[in-house]
Formats: C-alpha cells, structure tokens, sequence
C-alpha cells in the first residue's frame, strides 16, 4: 500500500495542485493572492516558493480578467488553472466563462478548445460577508460547454481536480468552504484520479435515495446515520461529485431500487439544481416512485446577512424530516 | 485636461490627394502594388457580400468598407508563428492571416464553420461579444511570453469597445504582465448610433495608454503606409520583449454598421463625404497612377480578377451549406457525454423526420 495520511480537503487540493505544476510544465496557477498569500484559504500554500512567479501567479483584482486571460492562455497551448476568490464573484466574470470559455470549442468546430479549471470556494455557513456564499451553481449547469465539479471529501478533492485539470474541457470546480478543514480522511501521496462523471454511493441502503453534492454532504450523511439509528430506515446516499455531465445512471437506478428521492443543497430553490434531479427521476423512474421527489434547499430569498445564515441553510434535522415524510408518504 | 491630439499627434504617410510624406519605410513600390490589388479585391468581395444578404443568401453582415488599409496595415509585419485575435468586422485582417473570405460568409449566413480556422493559421474566430476578445489576446501573448518564443499578437476591436470593462481590464493585465501584445483599435467614430464623443469624454482613445504606463500612438488608419510601418516596428518591439503597446488607426465606416441599419438615420452626409474623400483606396490609387505604375488596363484587370475570385469563394460558401446539422453535438465537448448521446440521437431523428 502507498503511504496515506490524514488531510483535509484544503490540504488534498493543496497537493493535487502541486502534483499537477511536477507533472506538466503547461499548468499554471492564477488569481488574486495565490502566490506568497497561498490563497485567501491557503490552498495554494508553498507552490509559489516551489514553482516561482511564472507558475504560480498573482493576478491584478479583476475576475473577468483572470478567466479572459485565462481563455486565451488555453487557447494558446497554455492549462491555466484560475482561482476566483469567493463564488459570489463569478458574476464579474459570467461573460468570459458562459460565452467565451464554454463556447471555445462549439465556435471553432473544434478548432480551438479552452482546457482550464476555474477553482472557487463554494457555499456558505462561515459567516462571510455578502455574496461571499452564494451557490451559484445552477447558473453553470444551465450552461452547456463547462463541467461543474464538486467535491465533498479529501479523497475526491485531490482525485478530482487532477482529472479536472487534465480534462480537455473547461471545468469549473466548486470547493465546500466550510468543509476545508472541516475533517481529515486518508489521501493517498501518489498522483491518482478520481473520474469526472461518475456520482459515488456512498452509503448503501434500500428506502430512501438522499442526494447531495459538495458542502451538504455532509449534512446528508449525518441524517442518514440518523434515520438509521434512530427509525430503523436504510437510506442509499449518492453524493453527485459531477453535475456536468450528470451521471444520470447511478441516480435512476438508485431511485429504481429505494422508490424514493430527497434531493438537498444550499442554492435557492426555484431553478435550483434539485429541479433538474426531480425531473429526471420522474422521466427515468417515474413507475417506481412511491413518493414525490422532494426538496430541502435554501430559501427563495438573496443569500441571507449572516446572523440568519444558520436558520436560513438547510440543516440535518430538516433532511431527516424530508426522508421521513418520503417514506411515510 | 490631456491634449490627446497634441500629445499623439496623427502619423501620416500617404494623405488623401496621394502624396507621400517623407518615404515609403520598409514597404516596396512592389508592396503597395500588390496591397492596392489585394484592396480592391477586399472591397469587391466586402459589397457583393452587403448584396447576398439584401438577396437573402447570408443573413447580417457587418461591412468593413472604408476601414481595409486599417486592417490590412494591422497584420502587415506578421509572419506565420504570430498570432492575430480579431472582432466580427475584420475580415479583411483575418483574411491575410490565412482565413478564406468564406468564413466571413458563413458568420452571417450562421454556418456551423465559421470558427473553423484552417489548422496552422494563428488566427482566433471573430469574436462577437464587444472587448471579450481583448483578454484572450493578453492571454495568448501572455502564453507565447511563458514559453519564451519570439512571437508577437495582435488584438483588433473598434472604437465601442473602448468603453468595455474587459478592455481595461486587459490593459491593465497586459501593461502589468509585460506581454508582448499590441492593442489595434480600429477607431471607425462610430458604434452603431453612437459617435465617439458619446462614447468617451477623452480625447483620442491613444491616450488611453498613459493610464496604463505603455507607449501609445495614433496613425491615420486610411494610410496603408503608415500603419504598416508602425506595425513593422511595434511587431519587432514586442518580438523582442517590449510591449504591450496601444494603437489607435482614425479610420471611418464608410458603410452601415451592418446591414440592419441606415447610417442616414444617425449621422450627416457631410461627414461620410469628407471621409469617402479620404476613403484608403483612392489615395492609393492616385498615388500608384502618380508613380505611372498603375494604368486604367491594370484596374480592368485588377477588376477582372477581383470578379472571379470573389465568385470562387461564393461557390466554395454555397458548396458548404451541405453541412450536417448534427455537428452542432460534435464539438460542445471534446467527448460527448451520454446525457447529450440521448439528446444527439432525438435530434437526429427530428432531422430524418423534418429533413435537414
């Protein structure tokens, strides 16, 4: 067995990163404070001391100007890996990402291609100030020609950026903000890659499907040991990983089997992604659904001033109750 | 306030009577010769296609009539390794850069093509979105200066796209990073409606460059001459490590923003006939016929010319529209995701059913 440690998922990443600028000479980091700061949450820590100026680079404050830069950079031969500060901010740079890299590809019939990852931290709940925790992401899902990738551990972290970064597409990839430091799990040393496209089950179970993605994992596992131990309920957990492309099999099959869905994230819920995953339950599954597919998401509001962001995020007691509601339908 | 005109006065090398201020540069009687036939192809080619979309075969075209030595002056000192980053009216530019005239067909006819660049030209597509191209262009400069290869970029975009955040921003990326890029604002006066005092309170855009600590310069854009030397000499700056560098070239439109809309209904015909005056053709003309090196047979056969290749390309671009539309699933990913395999094949089977 290779050596593992216990890393969190800020330290996961930290090493993809690195692993990425040995394995390929092409790789270059940029952002605002990714060089000597390491990144506002220190995930490019040490790689400008390791790799110099020329790799790992400090941009001037402009979003729209990293990702732009970063399209011609890709174009150009060059697979830059972008890191916008905050999510929230990607509406600086909606323009460069939705029509330009997205588009690179379809424009020129395959021509040109803009391989590049766009990093942001995404979610809320660390009592950031506005638009620091908006999850954006169903602005991107709707956006055919980026993949949108979120983790929720250290394994798939690493795993999933390295395969992100050699994707031959752009990808944008959402990192749980709260979950950085939130908990360690074992992180091989070694290079290795978790495939984009694939949702993982990661807890197996024949009631109730829970779906969740990035920082509300965490809050769908803990429910799941809940209606486990205290309602004797089995649920099946998938953890998307993937939203672009979806890996629509793993979830009709899993509904197949359970009849039953709850999907859960953060994002406000009109247009939200849970949308998207109801829908197709009920295209793919619909003669075995025993209950209607249900939602716990944010509230139709602006993400809320922080002393209301706990009341206002979902919770585990609030995926329990869906579950619960689910099975008893 | 800045003098702009005063500070970058207007480099002039061939004025509108046709004469020639100083000399020539690096450019040949051979050169211009061959830049006046060229021209007046582009401009054969550039109002037959205004005509195929008034008869319906392309739809909105964006002429560049009036603005040719512009654009041809842009790229008159790049060689094959260097990199030409241009907006939706530089057909002309993108055309000496290795794109057949064709592409500019297929952008107003919407051909899955139009991106399509032949392999090995260094030319981006026409960039759509008003300064989003002035990004990418820092970025493939900025890729060329990573690599250490001695490869000059030129970005194009007009006067409207002055007022865009991403062109500072790409200013201000590219003055900060060094990269060896040259920004080519082809200063036409007009955005659609909109003349350029509305569009800015300064006075030349050329002065735009002292915000950003990089050398500017302002050159009669209706003056092949001029703007290929100047290029001469800033491509060879920024090959050899200077740069970035701003050019504003004072040209004109001397047509319609494109061919959904009226000029007469915005502007004076006063204006458009002091710049038809001034159009780049004609000082050429008359200066090639000062010299006794261009005759009324060797425009005929200019003409002539101009006429059949001008066809060829329109038989190329009606030899093209056979095109499945099924690439239109080909090319959003480098491998088609199963989600979109599903959505190809209901797609193809709408077209057997509705036919292409």
């Amino acid at each position: 067995m290779p050596d593992m440690a216990k890393l969190t998922i800020a330290q996961a990443l930290n090493q993809a990163l690195e692993a990425a600028l040995m394995e390929d000479s092409a790789v270059v980091i940029l952002g605002e404070d990714v060089g000597k700061d390491g990144g506002v949450f220190r995930i490019t820590d040490g790689l400008f001391e390791k790799f110099g100026g020329d790799r790992v680079i400090d941009t001037p404050l402009a979003e729209s100007g990293i990702v732009g830069t970063s399209v011609g950079l890709a174009m150009a031969g060059m697979k830059p890996v972008a890191e916008i500060q905050f999510f929230g901010f990607i509406y600086e740079t909606m323009d460069q990402i939705a029509s330009q890299a997205a588009r690179v590809r379809f424009r020129s019939l395959g021509r040109y291609s803009a391989p590049m990852v766009i990093r942001a931290p995404f979610g809320g709940g660390v009592k950031a100030p506005e638009i620091h925790s908006d999850s954006l992401e169903a602005l991107f899902t709707h956006t055919p020609g980026i993949k949108v990738v979120v983790p929720s551990n250290p394994y798939d972290a690493k795993g999933l950026l390295l395969s992100a970064i050699d994707d031959p597409d752009p990808v944008l990839f959402l990192e749980p903000m709260r979950l950085y430091r939130a908990f360690r799990d074992e992180v091989p040393e070694e290079a290795y890659r978790v495939p984009l496209g694939k949702a993982s089950v990661v807890r197996e179970g024949t009631d109730v499907t829970l779906i969740g993605w990035g920082p509300s994992m965490a809050l769908v596992l803990a429910a799941a040991d809940e209606l486990v131990a205290q309602y004797d309920i089995a649920p099946e957990v998938v953890d998307l990983r993937t939203l672009t492309p979806l890996d629509e099999e793993t979830i009709v099959t899993s509904v197949q089997k359970t009849q039953r869905a709850v999907v859960v994230h953060e994002a406000v819920r009109t247009s939200g992604f849970g949308g998207e995953i109801a829908a197709l339950i009920q295209e793919k599954a619909f003669l075995y659904l025993e209950a209607p597919v249900l939602r716990v998401t944010g509230y139709d509001t602006p993400y809320p001033m922080t002393m209301f962001e706990d009341l206002w995020l979902p919770d585990t007691s609030q995926v329990v109750t869906a579950a619960l509601s689910s099975v008893r339908f | 306030m800045t003098d702009g005109m005063e500070m970058f006065p207007l480099i002039q090398r061939l004025d509108e009577e046709g004469n020639l201020i100083g000399d020539l540069g690096v450019l040949s009687l051979a050169d211009l010769k061959e830049t006046y036939a060229t021209m007046r192809f582009l401009r054969t080619f550039d109002e037959r296609a205004w005509n195929l979309q008034r008869q319906g075969v392309i739809g909105t075209y964006a002429p560049f009539k009036g603005q040719e030595a512009a654009q041809m002056g842009a790229v008159a000192a790049l060689e094959d390794t260097d990199w030409l980053v241009p907006t939706y009216r530089d057909w002309a530019a993108s055309y000496l850069r290795g794109v057949p005239l064709e592409h500019g067909l297929f952008f107003s006819k919407g051909h899955p093509s139009l991106g399509d660049i032949p392999a090995g030209k260094r030319v981006l597509p026409a960039q759509v979105v008003i300064a989003a191209q002035t990004l990418h262009g820092v970025g493939v400069a900025w890729a060329t200066k990573l690599r250490h290869e001695k490869v000059a970029t030129v970005v194009t975009f007009g006067d409207g796209a002055t007022s865009q955040g991403d062109f500072h921003e790409a200013m201000n990326f590219a003055s900060v990073l060094a990269v060896p890029l040259i920004f080519f604002c082809e200063n036409n006066q007009w955005a659609i409606s909109v003349p350029l005092a509305r569009q800015m309170h300064a006075e030349t855009i050329a002065q735009r460059s002292i915000a950003y600590g990089i050398e500017g310069f302002r050159v009669d854009g209706n003056d092949y001459v001029a703007v290929a030397n100047l290029m001469h000499e800033l491509s060879e700056r920024v090959r050899n490590g200077e740069g970035p560098f701003l050019v504003e070239a004072l040209t004109y439109r001397l047509g319609a923003h494109t061919t959904a809309d009226d000029p007469g209904k915005y502007r004076a015909i006063e204006e458009e006939d002091l710049w038809i005056r001034r159009d780049p053709l004609v000082r050429l003309e008359r200066w090639l016929r000062a010299q006794g090196q261009l005759s009324d047979e060797d425009l005929a056969a200019i003409d002539a010319d101009s006429e059949r290749k001008v066809e060829e390309i329109i038989a190329g671009f009606r030899e093209a529209l056979d095109i499945s539309p099924l690439v239109l699933f080909d090319s959003v990913y480098a491998t088609l995701p199963s989600t979109l395999a599903s959505q190809r094949a209901q797609f193809e089977a709408r077209v057997k059913e509705v036919g292409a």
